[in-house]
């Protein structure tokens, strides 16, 4: 790990005035866990980290006028911990608890989770951001894929969207609020994460001189999340799918299906939501939902079966609300 | 190491030395450089505000196990190497040193944490709690007992870290009511000699051992 | 001669029982320092910069930025211009200094060209690797060709099982200093008695001049035995710096990549079998990587050894990784797994219960009886009979149970050891001997058999192990340090204890023979009142302690201990079929290991040994990339280990009925590693009604299996 300057603001006006406008010369410190990391490896180098744990503005989670604030400062701990969030936002909470480990949520933040880089196993090796040879040839497609896209990958962006709580935030139609020294904006949740088209970009809309201060979350959906993953914990999911429907008696009014872990972003499936649409939920219409979501799967030649995963995780997400279990 | 091909490096560098956290650090010059003195006094805080330390070594204090410890680390340094290669406390261990496997749990601020993905300057003001400071080998803490009564150690190098992951667990979540909860809080850490069939079992009696001291 | 045998078994106080180990107390608090944990006054960090490319050639090194750095102290080239490097991670040079940072900085600041050369990283395709790929010749018993045309059944499979690591937690590494003519090295090692040796000669230094302690070891599992390039340099290293410690030990990407690795196995296994199960030939076409070196030929088939009609083949591939090491129980998961995962296709085309084949097959192993006893009380602990199915036969719903059997072996036996039991005048006891405890729970058991022979209670004996000034001991691999060990303070406690005797006997009034230590006394056998406390007892040596030796001779290893055990070990899994991930509902290990000597470490070893199989069947491999050359999981997030939760039920039973408590002391460490992997891929197979021929069984397997693809 290369040396770095270190500051410790505790206002966000304080923090915004120590980034730059160029990654690397100062980068957020937030739960730290993949920051460090990119910086052991010596994959990313930093001048300065600017510490925000000690920013109370950028904490809390609160319910107000119909909606939840996330500060983007709370840890995944406490939006598990929150009676609201577990009672209204089950999508959200299952995604939380599937995080890592307990160390992991303790510290790690949301807007850590949102922000932080991709696994892909080339790219933390040290060969960029899209993983080209020497040759500048893509590796991944020649390599070792299993755990890489099968969707949105057509842009040279292989890697698979790290994110536990965007494929939720998007389904709910999150906002994600930005702020930097000049002011701040507000990103929808689909909007904020993008398929990097270099090696320089990065996979969300945020600046170097930004700060994701918090996130607003519409309520009144039904919502769950399901994760399929090897292991119970310490482990990232193979394919998980987030859903919300926006109900009218016993139909959907309108459905969004949102993929993780298959492509460079969180991946909305229009078609499932469409699937669904005016229709009430049944075996049968979530199958044709899961069929639909994983439509246009280009899958690479060792993950076919995220396909089929993706597929599932649609399946037993719906079938959660289905059965009145989110 | 193999130095990895292509990272991100800003393209303009400039003298990374920061003049006001540098001054800063003279000024509270503790005669401490480059070792750690335990006392009372704390050092300031360090680079509060909008103020930059760094990346030189700097004093700062760490609160462990009660007791204050005044260091002069580069920012750089992480709690776990800190602890130690500064403070001598060697309980937690490095093993992955990424956050992925939990043989460097430390407690900070009543929550179990990954040393080796804090860094110690970050943790100014916290309460840090390590395997050293919640038993020692005559008067062990009930979960170290219970740790050794079902075997749930082989080599050992894991066990702090799952002994503190246990405790913080424990202290949270008093009444675990099978190994089913057991494992859901323990899920942070991993052994390689496969000795979680006594953990799981030493988890649950050291909750009874616990709430029976509780009640006594 | 002594009588040096055991006591009978139901007059042992403490051998057998389940004792908490000596040093669990000081490891489970933190305060046990292992080599790593040291921080001798003046200690220097040492750093190890190693080869980016798995096959190249160095044209140039330049290590002067690097030296003239503030805070390093030394600098050494490994790998000088013109040296070809065979894999990525080898080493090729190193730093000291006054601190890690410094020495990782300095790293950088070394210039190195290398000449990139073609290499081979991956076997699993043998095509691939061309002339890689040597044949070992033919192995041909009876007569195949006969024996097939005459089968009842031919069953033909493929399997593979692959590369993994031992993935240590404590690092290799060590620290060492090199004053003046004399090294004082503090290794985490597995071989305490013979690495000053090793050290030795590579700094040609004499062997007196390498002192060697460790307290604890953080992990070997075989792969700890020599002081290593890094050993060496980090000596030089210290002798360069004014002789000040130097501490190097690998960091994780640097320890998974090259500190050793487990060889893989794939190949074709073709059974033929009469209509009752009973298989009369065996063929099979297999390769294996163990690293550049080639290597890896596992023993097939396995244990049914007497399959009177045989044909084998196999090939070593060389690649261009890390090489191989000895990973607890060498070569045998392979070997269990390409013979039993072959056992149980042919039971499920003769829609047999394996079980029966199994024990129907038993008369072909060396050991029939025991296997065919612990295939029964393993069938009863896990319920098979209710339980299992014939295969694929596991109900409509998505989530298929199965059950899986496999057995094993391992031939162990004690090493050479040498111990010296003290008897101190004022009644203390010490037992001395250059061993070590890998976690196993060594020193308890010596202080168990030390205590058991003196009538003292197990508090009373101070354990000493971990120093080459000790009586040379054994390294510890292969499952032989329990025999040895116990071997040699059994016969040092009793030839100290006739010294006592001796000394005490007039004053009983009887002769040394008529003497027994019992509970704290020595006693006249048959006059209990006619005693002395053991503190009055050693009283009377006035100044002079007792210091006899016992000794273990691998060769000649007496009555104490035995070699060769059996083992079955069973699996039921959960395959959900719609996501291919499969979870582990409950193992069951019966296991033979002689003489027990402690049952709660004892069955340590066999659930360790089980869950390192859960881990190696379900999640571990080491994945290499053909266009990098690089392992591109050397960490502990993609290379996956089992959790807490991801282990399910294991019941372990150790066969302590007095036939095989009579054979004497056995080691277990390896064999309890062995018979799960196979056992949960045939548990997979009977769940699902397909064979998923490739370990580890991952959703991509389990789901391509099921779709019929190959896996």
């Amino acid at each position: 790990m290369h040396a770095f300057e270190y500051a410790n603001p505790t206002t966000l006006k304080d923090a915004l005035a120590l980034l730059g406008n160029r990654w690397g010369d100062a980068d957020v410190l937030a739960g730290g866990t993949d920051i460090l990391s990119l910086m052991k490896d010596e994959v990313y180098v930093s001048k300065r980290l600017v510490n925000i744990k000690n920013i109370k503005e950028l904490g809390g989670i609160s319910m107000s006028r119909g909606a939840l604030r996330i500060g983007a400062g709370a840890t995944l701990e406490q939006l598990i911990e929150n009676a609201e969030i577990r009672k209204s936002f089950p999508s959200l909470a299952a995604a939380a608890r599937g995080v890592a480990s307990p160390q992991i949520r303790n510290i790690g933040t949301v807007g850590g989770d949102l922000c932080q880089r991709p696994r892909c196993w080339y790219y933390r090796g040290g060969n960029g951001l899209l993983a080209k040879g020497a040759n500048g040839r893509p590796l991944v497609p020649n390599g070792e894929n299993k755990y890489h896209a099968i969707f949105g990958h057509e842009g040279g962006a292989y890697f698979v969207s790290p994110s536990s709580l965007g494929p939720a935030l998007v389904a709910l139609d999150a906002k994600i609020k930005l702020a930097s020294a000049s002011g701040t904006r507000e990103v929808e949740a689909a909007k904020f994460f993008v398929a990097p088209a270099s090696d320089t970009a990065r996979e969300t809309a945020l600046l170097p001189n930004e700060i994701v201060t918090e996130i607003l979350v519409p309520a009144g959906m039904r919502n769950a999340t399901y994760e399929v993953r090897e292991k119970q914990a310490l482990d990232w999911p193979l394919a998980t799918a987030s859903v919300a429907l926006q109900m009218k008696g016993n139909s959907v009014a309108s459905a969004k299906v949102v993929l993780g872990h298959v492509a460079p972003t969180p991946w909305l499936a229009a078609a499932a939501g469409q699937a669904l649409s005016g229709k009430s939920l049944s075996d049968s219409t979530i199958a044709e939902a899961a069929d639909a979501a994983v439509q246009g799967a280009k899958p690479l030649s060792q993950n076919k079966y995220k396909v089929q995963l993706a597929r599932v995780a649609v399946k037993r997400a719906l079938t959660e609300i289905a059965r009145g279990r989110a | 190491m193999s130095s990895r091909k292509e990272p991100e490096v800003p393209k303009k560098t400039k003298p990374a030395v920061s003049r006001r956290g540098f001054i800063q650090g003279v000024g509270l010059g503790t005669g401490a450089l480059g070792g750690a003195l335990t006392g009372t006094a704390e050092a300031a805080p360090q680079s509060a505000g909008g103020a930059v330390s760094g990346p030189g070594a700097v004093p700062f204090s760490l609160r462990i196990n009660g007791k204050t410890h005044n260091v002069t680390l580069e920012p750089r340094v992480t709690l776990l190497d800190a602890l130690r290669d500064s403070l001598d406390l060697t309980g937690a261990k490095r093993v992955c040193d990424r956050g992925t496997c939990g043989a460097c749990t430390v407690i900070v601020d009543g929550r179990a944490v990954y040393a080796c993905s804090v860094l110690a300057i970050d943790m100014q003001g916290r309460q840090i709690q390590t395997i050293e400071g919640i038993g020692t080998p005559d008067k062990p803490h009930p979960v170290t007992s219970a740790f050794v009564e079902h075997d749930a150690q082989q080599c050992g190098y894991c066990t702090p870290g799952f002994v503190m992951a246990a405790k913080a667990y424990l202290d949270r979540n008093p009444n675990p009511r099978s190994e089913a909860d057991v494992e859901a809080g323990l899920g942070g850490n991993l052994c390689r000699c496969g000795t979680y069939v006594g953990v799981r079992k030493a988890v649950l009696d050291a909750a009874r051992d616990v709430r029976r001291g509780r009640n006594a | 001669m002594p009588n040096y045998n055991w006591p009978p078994q139901g007059q042992r106080r403490l051998m057998g029982k389940r004792l908490s180990r000596l040093d669990g107390i000081e490891k489970a608090s933190g305060y046990a320092k292992y080599a790593s944990d040291l921080n001798p006054p003046n200690l220097l960090h040492g750093a190890l910069l190693t080869a980016p490319h798995a096959h190249c050639r160095v044209t140039s090194i330049d290590v002067s930025e690097a030296k003239a750095m503030q805070g390093v102290t030394s600098v050494r080239v490994i790998a000088p211009a013109g040296t070809e490097i065979q894999w990525r991670g080898a080493e090729v040079a190193a730093v000291s200094a006054t601190s890690e940072t410094i020495a990782l900085d300095a790293l950088k600041k070394i210039k190195v060209q290398y000449e990139v050369l073609p290499h081979l990283v991956k076997e699993e395709d043998l095509k691939k690797a061309g002339p890689r790929a040597k044949a070992a010749g033919e192995q041909l018993t009876g007569d195949p060709d006969q024996g097939f045309k005459e089968a009842d059944v031919v069953v033909e499979g493929y399997y593979g099982i692959p590369v993994i690591t031992h993935c240590c937690l404590e690092p290799h590494g060590q620290v060492v200093e090199w004053k003046s003519d004399a090294v004082n090295m503090f290794p985490s090692t597995q071989n305490v008695t013979g690495i000053g040796g090793d050290l030795a000669k590579a700094l040609e230094l004499p062997a007196t001049q390498v002192r060697v302690q460790m307290n604890h070891i953080g992990g070997g599992f075989g792969s700890k035995f020599v002081s290593d390039r890094w050993g060496i340099e980090a000596a030089h290293m210290s002798k360069e710096s004014g002789g000040r410690p130097v501490k190097l030990f690998l960091d994780r990407e640097t320890e998974l990549t090259i500190a050793g690795v487990r060889p893989s196995c794939f190949g074709k296994v073709k059974l033929g079998a009469k209509k009752d199960g009973t298989i009369t030939t065996w063929e099979s076409d297999t390769w294996a990587t163990g690293g550049h070196g080639g290597g890896g030929s596992p023993p097939i088939p396995y244990v049914f050894t007497n399959i009177p009609n045989q044909r084998k083949a196999h090939s070593a591939v060389s690649i261009n990784a890390g090489g191989v090491r000895a990973w607890r129980a060498p070569n045998h998961q392979q070997a269990c797994f390409m013979t039993d995962c072959a056992l149980e296709d042919l039971a499920a085309k003769l829609n047999m219960d394996p079980l029966d084949v199994f024990a129907k097959n038993a008369d072909l192993t060396p050991r029939p009886e025991v296997y065919r006893n612990q295939l029964r009380q393993a069938a009863e602990l896990m319920d098979w009979k209710k339980k299992w199915h014939p295969r694929g036969q596991s109900g409509s719903g998505t989530l298929k149970r199965g059950l899986g059997v496999a057995i094993h072996t391992w031939q162990g036996g004690g090493h050479d050891s040498k111990a010296i039991c003290r008897i101190n005048p004022d009644g203390t006891v010490e037992v001395e001997l250059g061993s070590q405890d890998l976690g196993t729970g060594t020193r308890t058991a010596i202080a168990i058999v030390a205590a058991e022979t003196l009538g003292l209670p197990l508090n009373a004996i101070r354990v000493k192990i971990g120093d080459n000034q000790y009586p040379p001991s054994g390294a510890s691999g292969g499952s032989t340090t329990i025999g040895g060990v116990s071997a040699s303070t059994r016969k040092a406690s009793v030839n100290s204890l006739e010294k006592l005797f001796a000394a005490v006997a007039p004053s009983l009034g009887a002769q040394a023979d008529q003497l027994e230590a019992v509970d704290g006394r020595i006693q006249v056998k048959g006059q209990a009142s006619k005693n002395l406390t053991w503190k009055a007892a050693c009283n009377k040596l006035g100044a002079t302690s007792i210091a006899e030796m016992g000794e273990n001779e691998r060769r000649n290893p007496g009555s104490l201990i035995s070699a060769g055990v059996g083992g079955v070990q069973m699996a039921e899994v959960e395959v959900d079929t719609e996501t291919g991930i499969v979870r582990m509902i409950k193992s069951v290990a019966v296991q033979d290991c002689g003489t027990v000597v402690n049952l709660k470490t004892a069955e340590s070893q066999v659930y360790g040994g089980c869950i390192m199989s859960i881990a190696a069947a379900l999640l571990e491999e080491r994945v290499m990339d053909e266009q990098t050359g690089r392992v591109l999981n050397p960490d502990m997030e993609f290379y996956k280990l089992s959790g807490i939760g991801d282990i399910g039920e294991i019941v372990v039973k150790m066969n302590m009925e007095k036939e095989y408590d009579d054979r004497g002391v056995i080691g277990l460490g390896e064999p309890a590693a062995i018979g799960l992997n196979a056992a949960i891929g045939n548990a997979v197979a009977n769940a699902i009604g397909v064979r998923v021929s490739n370990a580890p069984f991952t959703p991509d397997r389990v789901l391509a299996a099921l779709e019929g693809r190959t896996a």
